[in-house]
């Protein structure tokens, strides 16, 4: 099979490994061949999480500068910093809803805007699904559900190599039991988005 | 059950590497594992933690690594398989044992696991553990990938029963922290009684003892190459008369680099998974079927190095490159297209150039470094000093733990930083030379790991400083681990000691000895000012749990704060404090209540006294 290479950037909380672990516990189902890496060195401090999945032959579970082919970002302005992984064909798949950083919550540096940032998006990249996964999250009952409306999302592009009806069980399957519905309800809302 | 003791041979699963490895013992028949914690292989002590709850593993966290590999050394001299895990730079600490733990040997398995940390995503250096195997003298494996990861460690455990030493198994963050599917091995309850005989000649390292070991050391080391020469771990894949040598991850990036650039059929790859002592009889087969070879690895020249010189003593004349201006640096991990734009390079092929389109008129972005917890305890602490030593021209130095995150402003607590637990010991150092008054900084799981020496030297050589002891109640940093200070009954777990950090400090003879409730302010800046004025050695213990903790044990919480009209927009709030649960609406300071914990240390702050509960905020009517 091709390979695929998807980048998944967040903000610590947001939920990134899980929804590389229903990833990649889908595609194990799907009996498709993968990797994943990921970097969450002080995700619980508000930094940057980081993860890779690599479906396909390749030994490496690493992506380098300019060779995601699909960026999913739970948050705008991380989307935006995770460009150089980005080569000019990448599908883009991006949170609108801002979560600033400290110093750009207070005041003390401009976030950026946000039409600006969906066009630089846009004109470095093949295509740019933008919307405000936090307001889906909210309507399926969990604001802490953008994860899920993200998958729902990246199901929808039909660019990975499994079916969103794989995801969607594995949402049944591995995440934690109360959540199972609202899980579902989310992926169903980001699912909708294309 | 836990998902790491599934009796299902064959079965697939998910795991990280630090899993797989963990699963690896399992299947290994580890019976004794000790570790203190670090990234990245903090979850591999984690699991071990978790699985000593659900199995016959005696699984420990010891007070340091040094005091692990003890634990774990021993228990492999009296026969039964055991583990040791550890981090980079805890090898450091551990390297005392390690040296000499050679001589001796082991008599049950012995593996060491040390993940080192190239780039320094969670690490003050990335130092290359590969030195340890050659200074020691001991075999190192080193995986390439995760399946492998969990192949190698049982297999780690069966090479260090042959040779009757301890075996190094070195990994790289990127092996730590990946993910792929595992097949699951047999697994069985290993033998954990152990028995030891008396033989002082083999176990008693004086010099007359130590004589001869050194001997039966250096004899191993000729069988462990003997064996790495004709282990499975080193094998040749491709054809071609171009050669790669390499080891580790660096190995799947090798592997890519030669299927994207098309060379499957002109290079040739010697991949080292037994990679110390250096096969070097297969080594030197291997070139002499190459025209040229590039070595390819992270870190140091390790095996550039000793491939040029088995090179060298076997005549071979062909270029062998590696490490220089034109080919890989020693800084920093490498990627897949790094990797194929050197050896593009090297063989002189047409490489493929970046992917990436022309991305040079991004603007600069707002960074996003990782801060302390809104309701962190640490910040209250931080703050009350920086209040209480304001006239004072105070230097500090700091130590290892979530509170070197004070370096960063608003706060910008934090002058010195060397290792674990070097805060006593460099306040000591800076005493000596300065007419500034010293304040040291150093948290619970550390004091015990190393600081606490620093502190006996203290008292011993009579420095003038202060040392803050930041007690949380856990080692924060690395996931909440337990250490000698926690009352693990708390936890639910039984059959543990305490030490009590203020007794310890008291005993030692420290001077003065203050203890101070951080969120408390005023009495805290009170307090801390009172330990400053002392000459000799002052300890003022900070007690308050980490806040991400005491979540997770479900302790109960403090109702969140709330910005009211009193407010007259000063920001001191923000200036001083930086809690990550301040944003600003409508130009105002507003509290985030689904961040903020209530700990009430801005409302101290404030000038106007605006900060107030938000249940009194909102009856007054003043919500902002």
């Amino acid at each position: 099979m091709k390979t695929i290479r998807l980048m998944i950037v967040a903000v610590g909380g947001q939920g990134n490994l899980l929804a590389a672990r229903v990833l990649g516990e889908a595609a194990l189902v799907a009996g498709l061949p993968f990797r994943m890496s990921e970097i969450h060195g002080m995700a619980q401090r508000g930094g940057v999480v980081e993860s890779a999945i690599v479906f396909g032959e390749a030994a490496s579970s690493l992506i380098a500068d300019g060779e995601a082919d699909i960026l999913l970002g739970f948050e705008p302005l991380e989307t935006l910093r995770a460009l150089g992984k980005c080569h000019p064909a990448t599908a883009v798949v991006t949170n609108l809803a801002p979560l600033p950083p400290f110093f750009a919550a207070v005041g003390k540096v401009a976030y950026p805007d946000l039409f600006e940032l969906q066009a630089l998006l846009r004109s470095k990249t093949g295509s740019l699904l933008a919307f405000d996964a936090a307001e889906l999250a909210r309507k399926a009952g969990n604001v802490l559900a953008v994860n899920m409306v993200m998958l729902g999302a990246l199901a929808a592009t039909n660019l990975l190599p499994m079916s969103a009806e794989h995801i969607r069980e594995t949402i049944r399957t591995k995440t934690g039991g109360r959540f199972v519905e609202t899980n579902l309800t989310a992926f169903d809302h980001g699912f909708q988005q294309k | 059950m836990h998902k790491l003791l599934t009796d299902a041979p064959g079965s697939r699963m998910l795991l990280l590497g630090n899993e797989a490895i963990a699963r690896g013992a399992v299947e290994a028949g580890v019976a004794v594992a000790a570790a203190y914690p670090g990234t990245p292989s903090s979850e591999i002590s984690l699991n071990f933690f978790q699985l000593s709850r659900e199995s016959d593993l005696s699984f420990e966290y010891s007070v340091n690594e040094k005091v692990s590999l003890e634990v774990a050394a021993a228990a492999a001299a009296t026969g039964v398989r055991a583990m040791c895990v550890m981090k980079h730079v805890g090898m450091n600490v551990a390297a005392d044992v390690l040296m000499t733990l050679a001589y001796v040997g082991v008599k049950g398995g012995l593996v060491i696991l040390v993940a080192d940390d190239p780039f320094m995503f969670s690490s003050q250096n990335e130092q290359d553990s590969r030195y340890y195997a050659r200074l020691a003298g001991l075999p190192m494996l080193e995986p390439s990938g995760i399946e492998e990861a969990k192949e190698m460690t049982r297999q780690a455990f069966d090479l260090s029963e042959q040779l009757g030493e301890p075996v190094l198994l070195r990994t790289t963050t990127r092996i730590n922290h990946s993910t792929a599917v595992i097949t699951l091995g047999d697994i069985a309850p290993p033998p954990t009684r152990g028995g030891f005989e008396r033989n002082p000649m083999c176990y008693v390292t004086v010099p007359a003892v130590s004589r001869q070991l050194h001997v039966r050391l250096l004899d191993n080391l000729a069988r462990a190459e003997m064996l790495a020469n004709g282990s499975a771990l080193n094998f040749v894949s491709g054809s071609g008369r171009w050669g790669v040598v390499t080891s580790g991850v660096s190995y799947a990036y090798v592997t890519d680099a030669i299927s994207d650039l098309g060379l499957t059929e002109r290079v040739r790859v010697l991949r080292l998974g037994f990679s110390h002592p250096l096969p070097k009889d297969l080594v030197r087969l291997f070139l002499s079927g190459c025209d040229r070879a590039l070595v390819v690895e992270e870190g140091e020249p390790v095996l550039e190095e000793a491939v040029k010189a088995a090179a060298q003593e076997g005549g071979l004349t062909l270029p062998i490159k590696g490490k220089g201006e034109a080919f890989f640096s020693r800084l920093s991990e490498y990627d897949p297209a790094l990797v194929r734009e050197k050896m593009a390079t090297f063989f002189g092929v047409p490489g493929q150039g970046g992917r990436r389109g022309d991305q040079a008129d991004l603007p600069s972005l707002p960074p996003r470094p990782p801060t302390l917890c809104a309701g962190c305890s640490h910040r209250a602490t931080f703050h009350a000093v920086k209040k209480a030593a304001e006239a004072l021209d105070a230097i500090y130095p700091t130590d290892i733990g979530c509170y070197t995150l004070g370096m960063l402003p608003p706060l910008s607590m934090a002058d010195y930083l060397i290792c674990m637990g070097s805060s006593t010991g460099t306040a000591a150092g800076f005493s000596r030379t300065l007419d500034r008054k010293v304040i040291a900084f150093c948290g619970d799981s550390t004091f015990f790991h190393s600081a606490m020496a620093g502190l006996v030297n203290a008292v011993f050589n009579n420095h003038n400083f202060t040392l803050v002891i930041l007690d949380n109640g856990t080692t924060a940093m690395t996931g909440h681990q337990p250490h000698p200070g926690v009352d693990m009954e708390k936890l639910g777990l039984f059959g543990y000691g305490r030490i009590d950090i203020e007794e310890v400090v008291r005993a030692l003879g420290v001077g003065h000895v203050a203890i101070i409730e951080p969120f408390k302010l005023r009495k805290s800046i009170e307090t801390l000012k009172e330990a400053f004025t002392f000459t000799g050695v002052s300890v003022v213990i900070s007690r308050e749990i980490c806040t991400l903790y005491g979540k997770s044990l479900k302790l109960p919480g403090r109702k969140p704060f709330m910005v009211s009209d009193r407010c007259r927009n000063h920001r001191e709030c923000v200036d001083q404090l930086g809690c990550p649960a301040f944003f600003l609406s409508d130009n105002r300071v507003a509290i985030d209540p689904d961040r903020c914990t209530g700990c009430a240390v801005c409302a101290q702050v404030c000038p106007e006294n605006a900060i107030v509960p938000a249940k009194t905020a909102a009856i007054q009517g003043g919500v902002k």
